[in-house]
């Protein structure tokens, strides 16, 4: 059964981590729905969140392969229910059209939204929320010519998670058991 | 933390020549390659080692890749090949994928354009590290002269580590020409890599009552005893437990083929009992190796009956193809070792004698045909194969290419020796073994190395006889020829209804090509004329060709087709 898995990758922060990441989904035609990347809380070490859709089997083995390149540290999956999420979205809508329309309170009120630059002839609306709490507002903003609209991928802290650093002292630890004593 | 084995003192020096200086910590002195602009320097600098570093120039640099795989896997130590950049680095890739799926641990440098050139589609630029970056265990281009100690020693520590495999070091030439202060650290130690879990003792418990407890137990050995140097180990293992044992097309020479418990190969074209008892026996001890596809057939019908155990260096080949109900990760030089001390001796005589009646009805079936074919039949790949193992002693390394020969060869030689067998298994790669074989006979003077090669195989990479007369390699070349592409042939015989789209050869003539380069030739299409010609082969002094005309349609069988059960296995 298909279901939507939230993967993380610890790596070394290197020039052509993502290369190595991301062909390990498309090599096994895995559609990586959304990726994002960042510094992770421990110095040098970059964190991938990347969304996909595909079965428990599917993912597992993903994140073996994930797990197995020399400069992961480590790598995990967890399901929906396990994070907690955000994306966050922008939005361009002409002006004239929001002022004339005299809803433009009413929505940013209502979708917990907030404007964060206002032009003569262009608005600027940030929203950060769920994908289907940003698709809503693009539905509801549509009427009024949006100009521009992006979305980020998602963000994730997960719930049930040790903290990764704990993580990673144990991955260094079984380094260092590898080296030959003497 | 990370420990120097070797702290060379300072000394300034070009890139380049800390290239070598790094070859040379690493106690490289064979290294295989092809010259090209943007790794001159690395060249220039290796004219003066030429004393410490054997440097082997081969004919394409697809045959220095496979050469230096072939070195590795006779040695178990690393290979090094040494290609330019463009081209040079994109014919390397064959034998980089071939490695990586093969676990065959191999360093290639390559060189780059200029720094400053890269991604200008500057002549002879290619993104090497990009499109090696799926088939290598680890690679890292370099653009600077300082950078090179300590990405060459993580490249070997990451390619024999663990499960071995391909690392490829692409250095752009404005790197080889910098200076840099050269000292050489060994490399020990990668944070974030854990090479061989550490075994654990709850899951060898588990492993060892199982075993203890089996009826009808049964091992498949794959090459993972072989790089863990697990012999002792290994035979200690099968023979306390009275374990049969059959082994993959890698694990091939993991045990002698006349050893009593070892009862044959797995795979499609593996012996009938190995495959057929799979779906009989009650505990299935997996020691290192992966369940490839051809040896599994339908994995929904695959030992479905089996409690299965497997032991392996790599975690991510646990329940990969197969699921494990106890897995045992760890390096199987130990993990065989703890598992041992805890079996109990035992014997399964009616077990064993189950695989001995399935050889038995394969012997009379396909073997005797093969092997002793009848009076004006024509020659047969078998029986070529039992007349060089005899004449051989099951002393030599054999090298095989890819198709029926190799089958044939694999089925029928009668391995007496540890470490016999080469072959590209796991990505089919024909013209692998002739320059494979160049690189075992280089790694192991003192062996005999014989090439089996078909004839499309050996049209793949013929160029390297030019290697072999040029660097003096006594390689012995079996060419078995069906002027045919075999294996093809076969299975448009078998499933396309003969078929046989674009795959009769017209070959040259061998005897002149390899007269050409100066290799002694002789050709055989008489039975009468093979046992003499065959001990002609294997004493004679220096590099040899014998060319067998053989069977144009002979099939090669038992033979599990695709997508069958591996109890599907047919005779014929």
């Amino acid at each position: 059964m298909q279901e939507q898995f939230n993967v993380s990758v610890f790596t070394e922060d290197q020039i052509g981590m993502l290369n190595r990441v991301s062909i390990i989904f498309n090599r096994r035609h895995i559609n990586i729905e959304s990726i994002t990347a960042s510094a992770s809380e421990v110095e040098g070490v970059h964190r991938y969140t990347i969304v996909v859709s595909c079965t428990e089997d599917q993912v597992k083995k993903l994140v073996g392969q994930l797990d197995k390149q020399v400069d992961v540290v480590k790598a995990f999956f967890h399901r929906n229910d396990q994070i907690v999420q955000q994306e966050i979205a922008l939005y361009k809508v002409p002006t004239a059209t929001l002022v004339e329309a005299k809803m433009v309170e009413t929505l940013i009120r209502s979708h917990g939204a907030r404007i964060i630059c206002i032009e003569p002839d262009f608005t600027i609306i940030e929203k950060t929320g769920h994908k289907e709490e940003t698709q809503q507002l693009f539905q509801e903003l549509k009427p009024y010519g949006l100009l521009e609209f992006v979305r980020s991928g998602r963000v994730v802290i997960t719930k049930p998670m040790k903290e990764f650093r704990e993580v990673m002292e144990e991955v260094e630890e079984a380094a260092r058991k590898c080296v030959p004593a003497g | 933390m990370s420990k120097t084995a070797t702290e060379s003192k300072t000394r300034t020096m070009t890139g380049a020549e800390a290239v070598v200086q790094c070859l040379l910590e690493e106690q490289v002195d064979v290294m295989f390659g092809y010259p090209g602009g943007a790794i001159m320097p690395v060249y220039d600098a290796l004219y003066d080692y030429r004393e410490e570093i054997h440097h082997v120039l081969c004919r394409h640099e697809q045959g220095a890749i496979h050469a230096a795989q072939g070195y590795a896997r006779a040695t178990g130590k690393v290979g090094v090949c040494l290609a330019t950049s463009g081209p040079g680095a994109a014919n390397l890739i064959t034998g980089i994928a071939d490695a990586q799926i093969d676990s065959t641990p191999v360093v290639c440098i390559t060189g780059q354009v200029a720094s400053h050139l890269l991604g200008t589609d500057a002549f002879q630029e290619t993104d090497v590290v990009g499109i090696s970056m799926p088939v290598t265990k680890w690679n890292i281009q370099i653009t600077s002269a300082h950078e090179i100690p300590a990405a060459l020693s993580k490249a070997f520590f990451i390619a024999r580590s663990g499960r071995p495999g391909p690392v490829l070091v692409d250095i752009t030439k404005d790197a080889q020409f910098g200076k840099l202060d050269f000292s050489y650290q060994r490399c020990e130690l990668v944070r974030s890599y854990v090479p061989t879990p550490q075994p654990n003792m709850e899951e060898i418990k588990r492993a060892a009552e199982l075993i203890n407890q089996a009826k009808r137990p049964y091992v498949l050995m794959g090459q993972g005893v072989i790089l863990a140097e697990a012999e002792d180990e290994f035979r200690n293992f099968v023979e306390k437990a009275g374990l049969p044992t059959a082994w993959t097309i890698l694990g091939l020479s993991g045990l002698p083929t006349d050893h009593p418990l070892n009862v044959g190969m797995l795979g499609m074209h593996g012996g009938y009992g190995p495959n057929l008892l799979t779906n009989e026996c009650d505990v299935l001890i997996a020691v290192g190796m992966r369940f490839d596809d051809r040896v599994t057939g339908d994995v929904k019908r695959y030992a479905t009956q089996a409690k299965v155990i497997h032991l392996e260096i790599d975690p991510a080949e646990i329940n990969k193809n197969i699921k494990a109900d106890v897995p045992v990760l760890g390096d199987c030089k130990e993990t065989l070792k703890l598992l041992t001390e805890q079996l109990e001796a035992r014997e399964h005589p009616e077990w064993l004698q189950r695989f001995r009646d399935c050889q038995e009805e394969e012997d009379r079936e396909v073997v005797q045909g093969e092997l002793y074919p009848e009076g004006d039949k024509v020659l047969s790949m078998g029986e070529v194969i039992r007349w060089v193992s005899e004449k051989s002693n099951g002393e030599a390394i054999i090298v095989t290419d890819v198709g029926q020969h190799q089958m044939v060869a694999q089925r029928y030689y009668r391995y007496a020796r540890w470490r016999s067998n080469i072959t590209s298994g796991g990505l089919g790669t024909m013209g692998f073994a002739l320059p494979a074989a160049m690189g075992a006979k280089i790694g192991a003077p003192d062996r005999q190395v014989i090439a089996v090669i078909g004839d499309g195989g050996f049209q793949m990479t013929i160029q390297e006889l030019g290697t072999v007369f040029q660097s003096k390699i006594d390689v012995k070349i079996l060419l078995l020829n069906n002027e045919f592409l075999g294996m093809v042939r076969q299975w448009q015989e078998l499933f396309f209804d003969k078929r046989y789209s674009f795959t009769e050869m017209v070959n040259p003539d061998f005897q002149t090509i390899a007269r050409g380069y100066h290799i002694e030739a002789e050709k055989v299409t008489k039975r009468e004329e093979l046992e003499a010609a065959v001990e002609r082969f294997v004493n004679h002094d220096g590099s040899y060709l014998l060319e067998v005309l053989v069977g144009k349609e002979n099939n090669v069988f038992p033979m599990v087709p695709t997508g069958a059960s591996v109890s599907e296995v047919r005779l014929k």
